[in-house]
């Protein structure tokens, strides 16, 4: 039996074997791709991102529980950050996942980004779409740990949760673009501390702000990829994900987002977008491949030189590699 | 050779709290290079396969200091063969008793590693159970 068949059939270790296969970028996973893509599309992409210690493993384990008791399966991935010196990664979201183990219902696998930036690993969205194809209701997506900028979630899965927890930062935080724009749904976690209420006001405040500008500035500027679309009005959740307080309302509030995009038809453009960046980043690398195979060592080191010593510039230099090309 | 990072579990199974010793192995892959899943505290033999399986690694290290490995080992060897991963090498390390380190190697634990173990040895040991096993079967 092919690995692909392998995986759609629901052998976990087949599963296991090709994450690592794309993780790795290696040759056979084009292909096992190309199989796989005609049996996905059917699993409901759910992100999970914000700042380091906000609870966000705490709070996939306590969602992947819920999911469970609703009948479905899911997958998690979950992104730690690759070590910039020394290019390992400590994944350590199982620690927090542990009430996951020992159901078949449940596959969790954690991803290091091995230099990728904006929260996600290069094969995340691979992965996602294996799993996918693997035939799990939901799909949800970790992020590492990320602040004002990493909204490269929002691009890969169709429901974003912002997960934010008492005392980070002022209402000037809040206001800033960035990871609070690309929320679909926005959770409070760690309810149960002092100053919850207080985020809970500086948030609730954005969200109205944001909801007032998409009204009035209407539909046509706001068609980027991870733009919340209009006619979606984002809930403000709290949870203390530690107990699964508030996780059962998150999960009925993922539910009814899904609903609104299928009913409204911004599924079918979130999967056009998830695509096309698919297709675009491909086309980029293999692009960028195939002028690094052109374009020979010496030539690039001599135009290097050439740039360092100030006779050209690069500009002129990377015109001049283009033309090789033609 | 491929220049992918090695993906290695570390696991603390049974009752014992103490992970400061499989903290610092942690560090010593994170330092060389490796991927380092780490479970966490008190996981069962069932739970530590699983994880092995799921996250696909090329080594499993055990970290035991509660005088249970007698027990604990020869089930988690078990739990890898059930899930088809006896191919995957399994590291022990922890107050071990010399007398019973023939036994665990016995059951086809790669070595065990004992207080003073140098971390680069074990790093090394580790790295190459990795890729004697990537040059034998693979699949």
């Amino acid at each position: 039996m092919s690995l692909a068949k392998k995986i759609i059939s629901g052998d976990r270790r087949a599963l296991a074997r090709a994450l690592t296969l794309i993780e790795d970028g290696d040759a056979a996973s084009e292909r096992l791709l190309a199989e796989l893509h005609a049996h996905g599309g059917k699993a409901h992409l759910v992100g999970v991102t914000g700042a380091p210690g906000v609870g966000k493993s705490t709070l996939v384990n306590a969602l992947a529980q819920s999911v469970r008791l609703r009948g479905d399966t899911v997958g998690v991935l979950a992104v730690d950050p690759t070590s910039p010196y020394s290019g390992g990664a400590v994944l350590g979201d199982r620690i927090r996942m542990r009430d996951l183990a020992g159901d078949q219902g449940i596959y969790l696998r954690s991803m290091a980004t091995r230099g990728a930036l904006g929260g996600l690993a290069h094969a995340t969205a691979a992965a996602a779409d294996v799993l996918d194809a693997a035939g799990f209701d939901r799909v949800v997506i970790e992020t590492v740990g990320v602040g004002q900028a990493g909204v490269e979630i929002a691009a890969n899965v169709h429901t974003t949760v912002v997960l934010m927890a008492p005392g980070s930062g002022d209402d000037v935080q809040a206001i800033k673009a960035g990871i609070l724009e690309i929320a679909d749904i926005m959770v409070v976690n760690k309810a149960d501390l002092p100053g919850a209420e207080q985020t809970r006001a500086y948030l609730r405040s954005t969200l109205m702000m944001g909801q007032s500008a998409r009204s009035v500035a209407g539909r046509p500027q706001r068609e980027q990829a991870d733009a919340p679309s209009p006619g979606w009005e984002v809930p403000l959740l709290t949870t203390v994900a530690r107990v699964g307080e508030g996780v059962d309302a998150l999960m009925q509030s993922l539910v009814v987002h899904h609903d609104y995009l299928v009913g409204s038809g911004e599924l079918d453009n979130r999967q056009r977008q998830r695509m096309r960046a698919i297709v675009e980043s491909r086309l980029r690398n293999r692009l960028y491949t195939r002028l690094v195979q052109q374009v020979s060592q010496q030539r690039f080191d001599a135009l290097l030189q050439a740039i360092v010593a100030r006779e050209t510039d690069p500009y002129s230099a990377v015109e001049s590699l283009m033309e090789d090309l033609d | 050779m491929s220049t992918n990072p090695i993906r290695v579990l570390i696991a603390k199974p049974g009752l014992d709290g103490h992970d400061r010793g499989a903290k610092v192995i942690v560090r010593a892959l994170l330092d060389d290079g490796m991927e380092v899943v780490y479970t966490g505290l008190r996981q069962t033999p069932e739970m530590i396969a699983e994880a092995a399986l799921h996250e696909d690694v090329q080594a499993v290290g055990i970290s035991i200091l509660s005088g249970a490995h007698n027990v604990l080992v020869p089930r988690v060897m078990t739990q890898l063969q059930d899930k088809d991963m006896s191919h995957v090498p399994v590291f022990v390390g922890g107050i071990i008793p010399d007398e019973d380190v023939a036994a665990l190697l016995n059951l086809g634990v790669e070595a065990v590693f004992g207080p003073g173990t140098r971390t680069g040895e074990i790093v090394a040991e580790v790295r190459g159970a990795v890729e004697r096993s990537a040059g034998g079967a693979s699949d």
